[in-house]
């Protein structure tokens, strides 16, 4: 969810000399090993996996064999494991150090996640298979979702959606739909959500068929609730609000906001990107949601992965619980099914599902990921997943108390899990936020989030999650507040060239968006490049 | 508790930094009758205790290796290199974000880079983006984008496209109020789409090989989608197809979408999966998804980048041309490795396996009496048509060890017609013995029914 490069492409002035001492013959750097691509290896004719050259066998493939050339390499397995790893070592990683990216909750993943999931049981089974041989994994999703509504305070949840917009999007169409069965599909188009919204809050709504109508936040970072309530109408379909919001503050209106979208005829749709700042401690079903994403990426230590995959169950109140897409488990008679069709939905009363607005994926959802929130769920516990949160408070709270006196708080007060500051101390440095990040890596750091929310200027946004000990939040500060200080001290020339010691100095942002080059391609023929 | 480094007196001396007496001070916007809600849950466990309790559950399934396996339409169980799974577990990949920071990411952007020329290749387009969802969730995004592209809101689906897939790509389509056609399905493949085309139509979408296992060859049909002015969608689910069917780049096809699952990535049981997303060059700005493209950084070295982001809904919000945030990276990685271990060679062969192991099936199977093959076509996957409605075969061979395919009323609880057709795939993990387990099962069951 971070927006580290919002609308600030980087685009460095061109040959900012290292010292000729930095230069190696190799272009290594120690433990830096350069890496071409595979497709520069001159491996076009070979293979790294040992399968049987096929015989000549009756082809049903009639007229539509493939003779032209595909065009890939094949390298031996010691050459992969080589170039994967020497890449691999070119990545920032949370294993490696604090990865404060605010709204993103890069928490510590588990290893016990990645052994689970990997259990033939779950790993090793097709989603098509007879539903009496897959009792248990059924069971898995049906534990899950326990927890999940148990933790929300919500009726049902949604387990198709395949990462946090896909559970937006889940939250969005149950109500459309639900407007729909009321006849206010066609009148109800509008969808309000504050300015400081993940930009996949907006996209999700117009993917609906939704107009955005866009509220101000007040003076303390808050959706403005007067302005709110005047924007309410008959036209109006619901509202998404994240909380805590993304400028790390609780939305203290919260019920009187669900109380005047219910009023006013719509929705409320939370945005639960920030639910590590309260699992465990607050249910979001008591402040009168009626349909919630959950990141398992995020609050539920499921492995980002560089980008995903992800997973986003959506919690759905009484409301949408029957528009709540299909396919979804249930439990008769000490067995569990699988429940695929709008028909067989609909036979269940008014229970979940029984308008359904119909599938969403292919399948049953991340099952991969569910193995993984499971297993940290369970090896947490309520007791554990509550001092989890608290201590994710607690860290950017004295991350918070730490900086302040060097860095500007863009808001007065405590935060919630992430701590939210402008680029008010960088006035008259010459140096802007996206500086102060890039010098951040030097310091071994991955920036945290940066230019979002949009409400404040120059935002940095910094999440340290509960993952971080106490000492390494001490060295953060410590290496933020002198940087600060050397900002000040008009000290800005490392500012200006950072980063120096990652794998790659800034990189051309601009021209790779004017002239795209998205593939490799081959400069020479190859087949004359081999004369 | 062993992920959770603050001890007490950690946690005491920060409070007083921040200047609070007690935790629940900074939860004070919190309403009090909504704090430390009960929560009816257990408390904490340890690793031994974890690993029982989901092991017990993991030992109720019944494993796609533990005996015969035919079931495909839509996941395929292939052999995954060892080392494929090893790389997608290093920490720098397994828990580093969305590269928005190429200085510290350029492991991630690199391989993104590979992927997507990979999967250009495989699908003979130009372009292809870092991954969608899945197959399904890609095939929904390419209608909308088909739609961006014409604007025009007609979508018309061959009846041999994966039932879900139409399904998914109706929510989708239809929300945004186009219509969807769907033809009605042809098990023999012999569907004919031209007719429905017209000068509203947006896009078609159609799958090859189909959900039967039919594989089409679409240049006829892409020439008339053309002249009205329609793109052509073409969907895979099994990606392997590629190494030995002619490539839906080469019929003309305008986006091509699919399930890569199969290189790289196990069943899991649905998920998580990684979608393949291709189109032609001069279209890549209407595309959904993360593009990494390659630049120089300050020192003139290569370098790569997340790219054309102006699409996309962090920067354009509600005119992005997409909603999707997180992708499948570490899936698309693991796809990555797995083709770069395969290479051309390797594709092909590994193809050709299938195929040689489907004809197998469908020769060893077809000659049974009752059971009439009604794909002629095929790569590694057919359909044939039994005496009875195929699930309670299925059932019985369950029982016996043998999972045997997707029976027709899962895909198509609706259509009775359809009932009785099993789809059966085969790939390289199938042995022979396999297939005479799954002929004498059947052979033994349908003597059984008459």
């Amino acid at each position: 969810m971070a927006m580290n490069s919002q609308g600030r492409p980087t685009a460095p002035a061109p040959a900012s000399q290292a010292a000729a001492s930095d230069k190696t013959f190799s272009g290594n750097k120690a433990l830096q090993i350069e890496e071409t691509l595979i497709f520069e290896k001159d491996a076009f004719g070979s293979t790294g996996v040992d399968l049987a050259e096929p015989k000549n066998i009756p082809s049903r493939l009639g007229d539509l064999r493939r003779n032209d050339d595909i065009g890939l390499p094949g390298l031996s397995e010691p050459e992969a494991m080589r170039h994967f790893v020497r890449l691999s070592q070119k990545n920032y990683a949370i294993d490696m150090g604090p990865f404060t990216l605010g709204s993103c909750t890069m928490k510590h993943n588990p290893r016990l996640n990645e052994k689970m999931a990997r259990l033939p049981g779950f790993s090793d089974i097709h989603p098509l298979q007879p539903i009496s041989t897959v009792q248990g994994a059924l069971e898995l999703i049906a534990t899950l979702s326990h927890w999940l509504t148990e933790m929300t305070g919500m009726p049902a949840v949604a387990m198709s959606p395949k990462a946090g917009a896909h559970g937006e999007l889940c939250g969005m169409m149950a109500i459309k739909a639900a407007l729909e069965a009321r006849g206010e599909a066609g009148t109800r188009v509008r969808v309000l959500a504050p300015e400081s919204a993940h930009g996949t809050n907006p996209a999700t709504a117009v993917q609906c068929g939704f107009k955005v109508d866009s509220i101000p936040a007040d003076a303390s970072g808050r959706v403005d609730f007067e302005a709110f309530k005047a924007k309410l109408g008959p036209d109006v379909a619901g509202i998404m609000v994240t909380n805590p919001n993304t400028c790390g503050l609780f939305e203290r209106d919260i019920r009187a906001i669900a109380d005047a979208v219910h009023e006013a005829g719509g929705y409320f749709y939370c945005d639960g990107a920030n639910f590590n700042a309260i699992a465990g401690k607050v249910r979001p079903g008591d402040l009168g949601i009626d349909a919630m994403h959950i990141n398992l990426h995020k609050t539920f230590s499921t492995p980002h992965g560089g980008g995903g995959p992800g997973s986003g169950p959506t919690v759905l109140s009484a409301a949408l619980a029957p528009f709540a897409p299909i396919p979804f488990v249930v439990q008769q008679n000490g067995k569990f099914d699988l429940v695929e069709t709008r028909r067989e939905a609909g036979s269940s009363d008014g229970a979940e599902g029984a308008n359904t607005f119909g599938r969403m994926t292919a399948f049953h959802g991340q099952m991969g990921m569910f193995v993984r929130a499971l297993s940290y769920m369970l090896s947490h516990g309520a007791d554990g997943l509550r001092q989890a949160s608290e201590d994710a408070v607690l860290n950017a709270n004295y991350v918070l108390a730490r900086l302040k006196a060097e860095l500007t708080p863009a808001f007065d007060g405590h935060c919630m899990h992430e701590a939210l500051f402008d680029d008010r101390f960088l006035k008259d440095t010459d140096i802007e936020t996206i500086d102060f990040a890039k010098a951040m890596i030097d310091e071994g750091y991955h920036p945290m989030t940066m230019y979002f929310p949009l409400v404040v200027k120059g935002a940095m946004l910094i999440e340290p999650t509960e993952s971080e000990s106490r000492q390494e939040l001490d060295q953060f500060c410590d290496s933020l507040n002198a940087l600060a200080r050397k900002a000040k001290a008009g000290d800005t020339e490392d500012f200006k060239i950072a980063p120096k010691f990652a794998p790659r100095r800034r990189l051309d942002e601009t021209s790779a968006a004017r002239k795209p080059v998205l593939r490799w391609t081959p400069t020479v023929a190859r087949s004359e490049a081999a004369e | 508790m062993r992920y959770l480094p603050l001890s007490p007196a950690d946690r005491q001396q920060m409070l007083g930094v921040i200047g609070v007496k007690k935790i629940d001070d900074l939860f004070s916007d919190v309403p009090v009758d909504a704090l430390n809600a009960d929560i009816g849950l257990p408390d904490h466990a340890g690793e031994l205790e974890v690993e029982r309790q989901l092991g017990a559950m993991a030992a109720k399934n019944q494993t796609a290796s533990s005996g015969p396996f035919f079931v495909g339409a839509g996941a395929y169980k292939h052999h995954v290199p060892a080392t494929a799974d090893h790389i997608i577990q290093r920490s720098e990949f397994l828990t580093s974000y969305t590269p928005y920071q190429p200085e510290i990411a350029q492991g991630t952007l690199q391989y993104l880079f590979e992927f997507q020329t990979q999967v250009a290749a495989l699908t003979g387009m130009e372009v292809a983006n870092a991954s969608m969802y899945d197959g399904s969730t890609a095939c929904a995004e390419a209608a909308l984008m088909a739609r961006r592209i014409t604007k025009r809101s007609k979508v018309i689906l061959s009846g041999g496209l994966h039932p879900h897939y139409a399904a998914v790509t109706r929510t989708n389509s239809e929300l945004v109020g186009d219509s969807v056609d769907v033809a009605d399905a042809t098990p023999s493949g012999t569907e004919d789409l031209t007719g429905l085309i017209d000068e509203n139509t947006s896009c078609v979408i159609v799958q090859t090989p189909d959900v039967f296992g039919n594989i089409h060859d679409v240049t006829d049909l892409a020439q008339v989608a053309h002249e009205k002015g329609a793109l052509l969608i073409v969907a895979f689910t099994e990606v392997v197809s590629l190494g030995a069917v002619k490539s839906p780049g080469a019929m003309g096809a305008d986006i091509v979408v699919g399930e890569g699952q199969s290189i790289g990535n196990g069943l899991n049981f649905g998920g998580p999966y990684v979608g393949l997303f291709a189109t032609r060059q001069k279209y890549v700005r209407h595309m959904p998804g993360r593009l990494c493209g390659e630049t120089l950084d300050a020192d003139g070295q290569r370098g790569f980048v997340l790219t054309l982001s102006t699409r996309e809904q962090h920067i354009r919000r509600d005119k992005a041309t997409s909603n999707i945030c997180t992708n499948s990276g570490l899936c698309a990685l693991a796809f990555t490795v797995h083709m770069t271990l395969l290479g051309e060679v390797g594709i092909r062969r590994l193809a050709m396996l299938n195929h040689e192991a489907a004809c197998k099936t469908a020769d060893a199977i077809s000659a049974l009496a009752g059971i009439e093959l009604v794909t002629e076509q095929f790569f590694n996957e057919f359909t044939v048509r039994l005496p009875k409605p195929a699930h309670e075969i299925v059932e019985t061979l369950a029982e016996k060890g043998i999972l045997a395919g997707v029976p027709g009323n899962r895909l198509w609880p609706h259509e009775e017609a359809l009932h009785n057709l099993l789809v059966i795939a085969a790939t390289e993990c199938t042995r022979d013995e396999d297939i005479s387990a799954l002929k004498n099962a059947l052979e033994e069951t349908l003597v059984e029914a008459v």
